[in-house]
Parts: C-alpha cells; sequence; structure tokens
C-alpha cells in the first residue's frame, strides 16, 4: 500500500473492491442460486415418482375365486392374490371351540383394531361361516409368511394349541390369525375382504361391502 | 549393439513420461503417492488387509462385469440365468463363485481391517476422516451385499429382501411409504429385482469408488498411523525432510503388501475351489430353491456378515406394540462407529499403551460380536428355554439381549473408561 500514494487511481480501485459489496449484484445471485435449487429438487420429482408402483402393478390385484370343497376338516389350502398367499383353513369343531379359550394369551383377542379384518369378521372365529378361516398369510412383523402348525402339541411344546408359527422371527399366531403376546409381531394377521358365490366357491378381494 | 537399442528405447520414454507430465500431473503422482510417500516402517500383520480389500474391490468389479453378460434381472429369468452360468457358460461357475465367495471375503478383509483401525487408534485426530470415509465404504458395501443377494431370485433372496425392506416400514408414520417405494410395488416382486440389480451394478459401485478415493486421498494426506500410534512426521532428517521412521511406500511395502496377496490367494482358491459355499455360510442351502412368494423357508438367517447386527435385532422386544425399537437398535449397531473419534478420550492411541481397563472392554466387545453373530445363524430356541422363573424365555434371546447391551456399553462408556485407564508412556520413535 505505501508504495504507492494515497488517492492514485489504482489505489482507489482496490480500496473499493475491497470494502464495498455490490449488494445489489449478492442478492440477484442469491435469488438466482435459490431459483436453481428449487428448478433442481422439482427435476428430482419425476425420479423419485417412478420408483413407486407402476400403473401395472396397481392393476394387478384382481380377485380370485377359490373352489373350497375338496379341503378336509383340519387341513388347509393357501390360494394367491395380489402375489400374496391366503390361506383358507376348514376348522374342526374342536379348534373353532378351542379358540374363545386362550384369550388371555392374545394381544387382541376381540379384534378391536379395525385394519385388520372386515366388520363382518369382527367376531368370535374372525370369519364368515365360523369353520373356515380366510387370512391373509403374511406375518405383520416383517412380512414372512408364517408356518402351519395346525395340529396341538407337536413340536411346539405342550401348551400350543393350534395355530402358525413364523420362521422368520418367532411370532405366533392361533387359528384365527390372532397374534399371542410376546411375539414380535404387534397385530393380528390381515382377514382379506371376501365373499361365498356359492356355498362351496369362495371369492376373495371383493365383498359386499365395499370394492377392492 | 543391443545395449544402444536399450538406450534408445530408456530415451524414448523419457521423452513420452516428458511429454505427457507437461500435460498431466503423472510422475508428480508416483512420487506422491508411491515413491515418495512415506509410511512407518513399523507395519505388521495388520496392515495387510486395506490392499487386500483394494484387490477383492477389483475382482469383484472385473467377476461383476462377466457375470452382467450373462445373467437376467427379470423375476421369471433370473433364477434360470444363474443356473445358466453355473452350468453352461464356459468358466461361468468360476467366475461366479469368484463373485460369490469374493463377497464373503470382502467381510472377512473389512472387519479385519476395521479392527486394525480400532486396536492402533488409526481413528483419532488427525485421522476421523479416513475413518468417516470407511465407515461410508462398509455401509456401501452392506448395500451391496444386500442388493447383489436378491439377484439370483432364491428362496433366501426373496424372503431376505422381504425382512429387510419391511424393516423401513417399522419407521413411525412415514415407513409403509417408504418400504412400498423401495419395492416398487406392494411386495417383492420383478420391479424390486430390475431396480436391486441397477444399484447393485451401477449406483452403489460408483459411490463406493469415490469413497475408496476419498478414503486414500484423505490417508495420503495426513500419513499412515502405525502400530505405535505414534506420528512419525514429527521427527524428519534435518536434510532431507523425510520421517526417520518412514521408508518409502514403494519399493518397501508394495513387495510386503505382494507376500499378502500370495497368502490370501492361497486361502481364497482353497475357499473357491474346494468349499465355495462354505457349508451353507456363503451361500445358503434354501437360495438353490426358485423365489416362492406363498412360502418361507423354516429357518432363515441372513449371510454370516449380518448376523451380528441380524441377532441384536431379534434380541430387542417391541415396546408400545412396535418392533421399531429394535430396527432402530440394528441400524444404531452399525451407524455407531462413525462416533468412535468422538467416543475415544484415551490418552494414547495404541492398544500396547493402553491400561487393562481398555483391554478389558475391548475383549469383551469381540466377543459379543462373534456370539452375536454366532447366534444370529440360529433359531432362537437352539438353547431351549429357561424354566417358568424366567417366564420361559429362550436362553437364545436372553443371551443375545446381555450380550446386546455388552456390545452397546462398549460404544457408550468408552469415553468414560478411556479416561480413566491407566495407560503406559508411549515412546518417541516408533519399536520394532
Amino acid at each position: 500500500m505505501s508504495d504507492n500514494p494515497v488517492g492514485s487511481p489504482m489505489n482507489q480501485d482496490l480500496a473499493n473492491r475491497d470494502s464495498q459489496v455490490d449488494l445489489e449484484k449478492r442478492n440477484f445471485l442469491l435469488a438466482t442460486s435459490a431459483v436453481g435449487a428449487l428448478g433442481a429438487a422439482a427435476v428430482a420429482v419425476p425420479f423419485v415418482k417412478s420408483m413407486t408402483p407402476s400403473e401395472r402393478a396397481k392393476a394387478a390385484g384382481a380377485p380370485v375365486e377359490v373352489d373350497i370343497s375338496k379341503i378336509e376338516p383340519g387341513t388347509m389350502l393357501t390360494a394367491e392374490w395380489r402375489g400374496q398367499p391366503v390361506w383358507i383353513i376348514n376348522r374342526t369343531d374342536e379348534m373353532t371351540a378351542e379358540l374363545a379359550k386362550h384369550n388371555d394369551q392374545l394381544s387382541d383377542p376381540a379384534c378391536e383394531v379395525t385394519s385388520q379384518q372386515p366388520n363382518y369378521c369382527k367376531n368370535a372365529n374372525r370369519s364368515i361361516k365360523p369353520n373356515v378361516a380366510v387370512i391373509v398369510g403374511i406375518c405383520t412383523h416383517l412380512g414372512c409368511s408364517p408356518t402351519a402348525k395346525l395340529q396341538a402339541n407337536g413340536d411346539m411344546g405342550e401348551s400350543w394349541t393350534g395355530g402358525f408359527f413364523c420362521p422368520c422371527h418367532g411370532s405366533k399366531f392361533d387359528l384365527a390369525g390372532r397374534v399371542f403376546k410376546g411375539s414380535p409381531a404387534p397385530i393380528n394377521l390381515v382377514v382379506p375382504p371376501h365373499k361365498y358365490l356359492a356355498d362351496n366357491t369362495l371369492l376373495i378381494g371383493v365383498d359386499t361391502e365395499e370394492k377392492a | 549393439m543391443i545395449e544402444q537399442k536399450k538406450s534408445a528405447l530408456a530415451a524414448g520414454v523419457d521423452k513420452t513420461v516428458a511429454w505427457v507430465d507437461e500435460r498431466f500431473p503423472l510422475t508428480s503422482n508416483i512420487k506422491a503417492h508411491l515413491t515418495e510417500y512415506y509410511a512407518p516402517k513399523n507395519f505388521n500383520f495388520w496392515y495387510f488387509f486395506g490392499s487386500l480389500a483394494l484387490l477383492v474391490l477389483v475382482m469383484q468389479i472385473l467377476t461383476g462385469i462377466f457375470l452382467t453378460m450373462h445373467y437376467k434381472p427379470d423375476a421369471d429369468l433370473a433364477f434360470g440365468s444363474v443356473e445358466y452360468i453355473m452350468r453352461d457358460v464356459p468358466w461361468g461357475w468360476l467366475i461366479r463363485y469368484m463373485h460369490s465367495t469374493g463377497a464373503s471375503m470382502f467381510f472377512v478383509v473389512v472387519y479385519l481391517h476395521m479392527f486394525r483401525g480400532i486396536i492402533y487408534g488409526s481413528y483419532r485426530n488427525p485421522r476421523e476422516l479416513i475413518w468417516l470415509f470407511g465407515v461410508g465404504i462398509f455401509l456401501c458395501l452392506m448395500g451391496e451385499a444386500f442388493f447383489g443377494y436378491l439377484l439370483p431370485w432364491g428362496q433366501m433372496s426373496y424372503w431376505g429382501a422381504q425382512v429387510i425392506v419391511n424393516l423401513f416400514s417399522a419407521i413411525p408414520f412415514i415407513g409403509p411409504d417408504v418400504s412400498e417405494w423401495l419395492r416398487g410395488d406392494y411386495l417383492v416382486s420383478d420391479a424390486t429385482l430390475n431396480r436391486f440389480f441397477a444399484f447393485h451394478v451401477i449406483a452403489l459401485p460408483l459411490v463406493l469408488l469415490g469413497l475408496v478415493m476419498a478414503h486414500l486421498i484423505a490417508l495420503h494426506e495426513v500419513g499412515s498411523n502405525n502400530p505405535d500410534g505414534i506420528e512419525i512426521k514429527k521427527l524428519k532428517d534435518p536434510q532431507t525432510g523425510i520421517p526417520l521412521d518412514g521408508i518409502a511406500f514403494h519399493p518397501y511395502y508394495t513387495v510386503k503388501d505382494l507376500v499378502g496377496v500370495t497368502v490370501f490367494l492361497m486361502v481364497f482358491s482353497a475357499v473357491l475351489f474346494f468349499a465355495p459355499e462354505m457349508g451353507g455360510y456363503f451361500l445358503e442351502a434354501n437360495n438353490f430353491i426358485p423365489a416362492d412368494p406363498l412360502k418361507t423357508p423354516a429357518h432363515i438367517a441372513p449371510v454370516w456378515y449380518f448376523t451380528p447386527y441380524y441377532s441384536i435385532l431379534r434380541a430387542v422386544p417391541p415396546i408400545f406394540n412396535s418392533q421399531f425399537p429394535g430396527v432402530a437398535a440394528m441400524g444404531l449397531s452399525v451407524a455407531i462407529f462413525a462416533l468412535l473419534p468422538w467416543l475415544d478420550k484415551g490418552a494414547v492411541k495404541s492398544i500396547r499403551y493402553r491400561g487393562s481397563l481398555y483391554k478389558k472392554w475391548l475383549a469383551a466387545f469381540v466377543v459379543s460380536f462373534l456370539i452375536l453373530g454366532y447366534l444370529g445363524t440360529v433359531p432362537s430356541n437352539v438353547w431351549g428355554q429357561f424354566g417358568p422363573w424366567l417366564g420361559g424365555a429362550d436362553r437364545a434371546t436372553v443371551v443375545a439381549r446381555i450380550f446386546t447391551a455388552v456390545y452397546f456399553l462398549f460404544f457408550l462408556l468408552m469415553p468414560w473408561y478411556t479416561k480413566k485407564d491407566q495407560t503406559k508412556p508411549v515412546p518417541e520413535r516408533v519399536t520394532g
């Protein structure tokens, strides 16, 4: 600085540049950057949206018709609806009688969580016909498909009264898909919307109350 | 005659190098990162695993490229295309087994590399960023392993992905939408397979390579730590400015690392040729059955390198009817490594000069990690149940809970026990 006399044109320029910020220009730059960032965020939207289920995936949920005449009492059949397993269990009278006896061991014995079954299945057996249970076989914990352990006792121990056991994290359900206390699964298995077209013909995916 | 030819050739090389150097920093980079990068002279066994990780990375990229030439990311074709690679593609079995064995060996090498960093305090000031980039690399590898495992579209692929993606649905409020967004469908399907393929072969490898570059650039900026945990840059030769305890990375450590590579490749080949499935630990038996969305295998467990975290997930019980605490604990058990540089308040870096208190905690952590790792491979009823005095709880679950607590206490109590620890004096110069 001392090399040049104060007030020389060169020094004046430097001083101006150092001490004065061109606020107009700075604000303009900030505004431009903000608009640019908004634009970039807007462009990200289609990319993020492209990863959500496609129209084809959304359309693939057609109802399924199942003939249940060949399910022997005490056995079950697995149907496929929306790519998920749906169990149809033909419970014996002993099995349904057992359902009322272990309410104290269940997290939600009276099916208070309404999202887990249609209203017409919010009853003691969680079913339309007392013996036939229709349940989506996907564990409410992390989505594995529990293994059927329909018979009492067996390899599940002496206190076991029949139901389902999830191999992934050990959740236990009874023959109405209600979860036992102490399981990692927080709520009961889902009963899908369904109705009977004839005595032995079941339609899974639609019911009389609501459209699926 | 011959001598003349040679010198003409050498002159030609020199000229070419000079031409390049004027346009690109070739010679200066070779010097900065190899011939004049001075590393401490006391590197030991534990220092093999960084270069081995680099070797496995290159191997995974190469074998991966060749697998992509035959693999089909389509739910109807994927399983068949992997079997096609195994049976019909010339040498396809070798390339596929190299890739699957490489995945497990990557974790072996990286776990040992991380353990080295822990025992010698390599994450401490001024190497915090190296450690953070390293944690990023570790997370990327876990992502690569997870996305890659879906691609064969076997039963374990399918149900493993189902469980892991559903972990996100445990996040309060936004969870279900997040997991649906990740799957691109209401269940794990073709859409999921196709995008996992994209993540596995391009998205994550790009991030991974970037992080490896950053890891190395940061390392070469501050210089390597060593088994004594002292800074060799503090004592330099006044004439040359070279650290007194430093030796050039090339040729000294390139040659040393070659020995490591040789031994590693012997182990690698032994697994590759004699036990590529490693008794179900590297490739699980159920994954040789095509994915069936209607039936979960009777026993599902992740591949061995994920089992400690999986054990923690299973050990934490649901709280207020929500599985989120377990999921959060599992996430934290991995993420907590990033906090090490700030949790360690010890006066010394290396385990050589730490006191017995630190060593006891470290031993407890290693034991917890191994036991949790073992428990993650077996069903939770493997050791039977306790009697009614403990509510008939699974023995293995109770043990997993205890060791989960130890695992976290190692980190959470670290500021206390590293400060209280009776450390030994650190020498001026590196020891043997």
